[in-house]
């Protein structure tokens, strides 16, 4: 009875900074870089369009994530994928049946790792630790050499990954006096489309709501009737699933597959998450606040590029800095919390 | 069945393992009635509701339930949910981070025609539920944003609304306060006027003769008794929860310990206080004394120990050790100034479980040591092989792991733990509980024994004869509070008249 | 048969089964592949002396390389056991650290922003204790997280994780700094016939083990791992300890980096160290230590360290390539972990328990 009618919980608190924390760098880099066309509204498309294989592993990633779980499979998984949908384009597969394959590999490597982890109870960390190794190894076994995708190879595919989808508005004249239209690609568009479909699945259908109460409390799920061991094991499968179609995205933007592809790319998608206020205890979050986790990455990354001077690793520490802040300031939300439950 | 009967279980018997945790016990619940089930540790409520409940499977006997033909034999919580039998635990078993609407009705969410939960009805239907019972909350708030005793409300609400006849609240009032106990009564007094049936366990018992109109009482897994709240006055509970006859152990002579009061204090505790368990006590302790602590089961008899010794770190108020003013933040403190504390939770704060007998036994002696003047493997056989024989604990060897030993030579490994040390005081909270009564009385010599050599004793125990046999002074506890002092005429009967208090207003 | 059942039964119950078979295996998969190939069947074995023009006479076997390329994976096994141990957590940040202690020694040997020298800038000794005071400083980090915020293992060291490598490349200017200089060459070459990373390897497996038996630390770690209310009852600082535990896991990085950077020499930030916190945590489970804390076995997890080293070696000589490597030590990882898993195991214990049922029957 104490906070009624108080909506303003730690949370919302939580993602709230993280939105304004993006606001701030974003004019920052505009104030900072605004002469080297950090203004125009390309830069944020830009951002769209490299990050849009991260939203969708991040969006699977915050699902596995509420039910106090986390996969590090997925940075490997979207090179084995590249790297299938490469070689298989080199052996003259069309483009849709390879997607198809993709998604069939998703959707198996995701009932595996959640079988494990939802019936044989083993760690999420190790599955998916042992899934990640599984899929570096493989994509060498596919092919150890880089393989581009050229239009020579698979003409559709190319002329998906160079489509541009013109935004109306925003636009600049350039120097040379030719007006520049914004544009992003189709992954923005297909990662934008998984970011709605599982913001509304999660708040709107049962299997969403059942996530967020496997990991706010599984013993009570389980009590209320949930079968907790299905639930957690297609939550695996979601993010293996979401994780091949980033695949796909992250393939339209670098037309090629190469074994050292994607590295690290499981780190951003967590840091992701937890920067947009996904609790890695479980049971709070959502992609809303991911989305923006992903942003941050990008501006950071952006930023760092357009200024041209600083060192490479300087998103790295950025993020990871930021990352240390929000798990401090989590771990004192939940001090605070259990504080005043003692009460 | 009898009319008006709701469940009856009829010679329920269950073994754990070495243990008869219940013996032939009936228990019968009526339409719209609250019923107490009373009983100290062990007694076997628990394991009774759990047999209700599908959790614990029984051996013996036959349940029957209102409505259905035959008997019932649940084997899990949805079973117990289906045939009408809800349980509310103290520990709150829902998800806090949904919200109020959504803990009523997950799992059975009303659907729209797109398959998407109808988040409209069912915050509707919500607040006409929680309105009904008058509860006042917005139901689309998170469950965390409410207070425990709404939270346990809506547990409630949620028993109610998935029809059970049944209602089990398993000490739900254990950490509320009066305001909030208040609601949640009048909450259950509103059920039972719509007929519920309600088993209602505490350890409080003003609770059972504010709100209970029958009571069912067990001792060490056996029915002792039903009775209407009002044939029942306080003592008499007490009484029949804590068993009148005297076992038939021989008298401790303890002469040597009834003359302790004129040495000099080993403790004394002026204003000590843990924030929601223990209100503000003093407490003095001379050398060479047994001082018990009575009360029931909950009323802070444990956490008045823990207090002083710096397992919950005290808030307020000032402790003398020896006349010296001390600070204790945490156990190893305590030690250091020749304090030990044997837990009344063996399993949980007590053994190490995968670790050996005798690794067990050096461990306080080493922490008090330090890390690095480490006991030599010689001294550490030395040490365990003297206490083994000592308290006679029967173990294959001392290299075996603590937790292939039963539990009363668990408990002696614990007890030489802190005998190793050679303390100037010791708590023993519950030292003698699931033990057989050769062990108890062994361990109740020992106590003696130790009271004139000098040490000074804390007992904590539910069995008011082993106290009456070892100690020369009690305090009383009474819901979180210390209620008084008895030194003289220590009989069964004073202690229980103290214990259960208050009884004129009854 | 009463015996035979009891011998059966203490092997079973030996902590080092799991390590040992699977060493066993490995070297069979080596003898019949040396026989199918037509070699000397105990080829993987032979150790033999050999004369190099930079390191005098050194041994020279299969064995040997194992050794030799498994010693920063046995370093690190050795803090990741402490680790696993007292906080039921991985510490996922040691690959990271090594890069980041090999940059900071590189970099105080060479000077900052210069990419290569032969000419040492500080003495030796300054720039190895710096290197391994940088892990130390990396394990505090952890492990006051850890310990006195309560963060998940996993997610406290993620941080690291991600910047130590970071911070390793800035330090050294985004460049690879070699020390052409035989004095820091010596910890990743030879130390008279016997590789150097061995001998250090051999002498931090003896320290710490000395120090884990000559003072209590052992039985602290345990005891915290096992039980930690029980232990803070009985006197024990829970959080003291683990974070302890995380400083000597950061410590043994440092040692594990400067080993990696001796090798080659240089300090490649971008590859020392890589994936090699996977190793790690794999010998500590293929030790036979549950990774859900307790007791340990420091040998079971040296033992396990060298065994993936043999199984990457032998996958080597089988023509595996190194980048394919890791689907062998994926199926092994899974292996060993449901084999550990509670349903898993009370499958088994269901069957042999009916199995004796049937026998008294």
């Amino acid at each position: 009875m104490k906070n009624k009618g108080l909506r303003l919980n730690g949370h919302t608190i939580l993602l709230l900074i993280t939105i304004a924390l993006f606001i701030v760098l974003y004019a920052g880099g505009c104030i900072a870089y605004g002469h080297k066309g950090f203004t125009h509204l390309q830069t944020f498309c830009n951002i769209l369009i490299t990050n849009a294989g991260l939203i969708c592993v991040a969006c699977g990633l915050t699902c596995v994530m509420l039910t106090a779980g986390i996969d590090i499979s997925v940075g490997a998984l979207i090179a084995m994928d590249c790297m299938l949908l490469a070689v298989g384009m080199q052996k003259g597969i069309g483009a849709v049946p390879m997607i198809i394959i993709v998604l069939v590999i998703g959707l198996v490597f995701g009932i595996v790792q959640g079988y494990m982890v939802g019936y044989l109870n083993i760690q999420p960390f190790i599955v998916t630790m042992a899934g990640m190794f599984f899929c570096r190894g493989m994509t060498a076994v596919i092919c150890t050499d880089q393989v581009s995708i050229t239009k020579d190879i698979n003409p559709t595919f190319y002329a998906w990954a160079n489509a541009k989808v013109i935004i109306p508005f925003g636009g600049y004249v350039n120097n040379k006096g030719k007006y520049m239209a914004p544009y992003v690609r189709p992954g923005v568009i297909v990662a934008l489309l998984v970011l709605v479909i599982i913001y509304f699945m999660l708040k709107f259908t049962k299997f969403g709501r059942s996530l967020y109460a496997v990991g706010g409390n599984t013993q009570s799920a389980a009590m209320m009737g949930l079968n907790t061991k299905l639930i957690k094991m297609k939550a695996y499968i979601l993010s293996s699933m979401l994780c091949s179609i980033g695949g796909i995205c992250y393939c339209l933007n670098t037309m090629a597959g190469s074994v050292s592809q994607a590295l690290g790319l499981e780190m951003d998608a967590i840091s992701s998450a937890v920067i947009g206020g996904t609790l890695l205890t479980g049971g709070v979050g959502n992609v809303f606040g991911t989305f923006f986790g992903v942003l941050i990455n990008g501006t950071i990354s952006s930023i760092v590029k357009t200024n041209g001077k600083l060192a490479s690793s300087w998103p790295n520490i950025l993020t990871a800095a930021l990352l240390f802040v929000f798990i401090v300031i989590q771990s004192a939300f939940a001090a605070i919390r259990e504080r005043s439950k003692n009460k | 069945m009898e009319e008006n009967v709701v469940l009856t279980a009829r010679g329920i018997s269950m073994t754990f393992p070495g243990v008869k945790a219940l013996e032939n016990v009936d228990f019968t619940l009526r339409k719209g009635e609250i019923h107490a089930l009373m009983g100290e540790n062990g007694a076997g409520k628990s394991t009774l509701i759990k047999c209700l409940t599908g959790i614990n499977d029984f051996e013996a006997g036959e349940i029957h339930i209102d409505g259905i033909s035959g008997p019932v034999k649940n084997h899990s919580t949805r079973d117990a949910q289906n045939v009408g039998i809800s349980t509310v635990y103290q520990e709150v078993n829902l998800c806090p981070n949904l919200s109020v609407a959504e803990n009523l009705f997950i799992g059975r969410e009303p659907m729209t025609k797109f398959h998407t939960i109808d988040r409209k009805s069912y915050n509707k239907r919500s607040q006409i539920i929680m309105d009904e019972l008058g509860i006042s909350v917005d139901v689309t708030q998170n469950l965390e944003n409410y207070s425990l005793a709404i939270q346990q409300m809506v547990a409630i609400a949620r028993a109610v609304d998935m029809d059970c006849k049944v209602l089990i609240l398993d000490e739900p009032t254990s950490s509320l306060d009066d305001e909030e106990v208040e609601k949640l009564f009048n909450l259950m007094r509103k059920l039972r006027d719509k007929g519920v049936g309600i088993i209602f366990v505490t350890h409080f018992l003003e609770q059972v003769y504010a709100v209970c109109d029958r009571i069912t009482v067990l001792r060490d897994g056996h029915f002792v008794g039903e009775y209407p709240v009002e044939e029942l006055p306080r003592v008499k509970l007490v009484a029949a929860m804590m068993g009148k006859d005297l076992d038939d152990l021989a008298e401790i002579k303890k002469e040597g310990v009834e003359n302790a009061q004129n040495n000099p204090l080993e403790i004394s505790a002026r204003g000590l206080s843990h924030t929601g368990t223990v209100k503000p006590f003093d407490l003095d302790i001379h050398k060479g004394e047994v001082v018990g602590i009575a009360g029931l089961l909950g009323s802070g008899r444990s956490e008045l120990a823990r207090s002083i010794y710096g397992a919950d770190k005290a808030n307020t108020g000032t402790l003398m050790v020896e006349g010296k003013e001390v600070k204790i933040n945490q156990p190893i403190d305590a030690m250091n100034l020749g304090m030990g504390m044997l837990p009344d939770d063996r399993k949980a704060e007590g053994i190490i479980s995968d670790l050996s007998v005798r690794e067990n036994i050096i461990l306080a002696l080493q922490a008090r040591k330090g890390m690095f003047k480490p006991l030599s493997r010689a001294k550490q056989e030395e040490i365990a092989d003297q206490y083994i024989k000592l308290l006679q604990v029967k173990t294959p060897s001392r290299e075996t792991l603590i937790k292939q030993l039963s539990g009363g030579n668990q408990q002696k490994v614990i007890l030489a733990r802190w005998l190793a040390t050679n303390p100037d005081f010791l708590i023993l909270d519950e030292p003698t509980r699931g033990i057989d009564i050769g062990t108890k009385s062994e361990i109740q010599k020992l106590i003696v024994q130790l009271a004139g050599e000098g040490k000074s004793i804390l007992f904590i125990s539910s069995e008011i004869s082993e106290m009456l046999r070892t100690c020369s002074r009690m305090a009383i506890m009474r819901d979180g509070q210390k209620v008084g002092e008895l030194d003289k005429d220590l009989t069964q009967e004073n202690v229980m008249k103290a214990i259960a208090g208050g009884e004129s207003d009854r | 048969m009463k015996s035979k059942k009891i011998t059966w039964n203490t092997i079973k119950s030996w902590n080092l089964l799991l390590p040992v078979v699977a060493l066993i295996l490995v070297m069979a998969v080596n003898i019949i592949y040396d026989v199918a190939n037509g070699n000397n069947p105990l080829s993987f074995f032979t150790i033999t002396l050999q004369q190099t023009t930079g390191n005098g006479t050194i041994l020279y076997g299969r064995i040997i390389d194992i050794l030799n390329r498994g010693s920063e994976a046995a370093i690190l096994a050795i803090g990741m056991t402490l680790v696993v141990s007292s906080s039921a957590g991985t510490d996922i940040s040691v690959g990271s650290v090594m890069s980041l202690c090999a940059s900071f020694c590189c970099m105080l040997l060479a000077g900052y922003g210069v990419s290569s020298t032969s000419q040492l800038a500080v003495p030796l000794i300054v720039g190895v204790l710096g290197g391994l005071l940088m892990g130390v400083v990396c394990g505090m980090f952890n492990g006051t997280l850890v310990a006195y915020f309560k963060i998940q293992p996993m997610v406290a060291t993620l941080i690291l994780f991600s910047a130590a490598r970071a911070i390793g490349l800035l330090l050294c200017n985004d460049l690879i700094v070699y020390v052409r200089n035989d004095s820091y060459a010596f910890f990743g070459s030879f130390l008279g016939p016997l590789p150097t990373p061995l001998v250090i390897t051999a002498v931090c497996a003896v320290i710490m083990t000395l120090v884990l038996k000559k003072t209590a630390l052992g039985m602290y770690i345990q005891s915290v791992g096992i039980n930690d209310k029980a232990s803070r009852i009985a006197g024990l600082s829970s959080k003291r300890i683990i974070f302890l535990t995380y400083v000597l896991c950061g410590l043994f990085a440092g040692i594990a980096g400067i080993v990696a950077s001796s090798r080659i020499t240089s300090a490649d930030s971008n590859n020392i160290g890589l994936y090699l916190e996977m190793d790690a945590i794999l010998a500590v489970a293929l030790g036979g230590n549950s990774l859900g804390g307790g007791k340990f076995s420091l040998a079971g997890s040296i033992i396990g360290a060298y065994t993936i080293q043999a199984i990457t070696t032998t996958l080597y000589a089988l023509g595996v390539s190194a980048a394919q490597a890791p689907v062998f030590k994926a199926v092994i990882v899974i292996i060993i972990v449901a084999i550990q898993s509670d349903p898993v195991r009370n499958y088994f214990k269901k069957h042999s328990a009916a199995k004796q049922a049937k026998g008294v029957a």
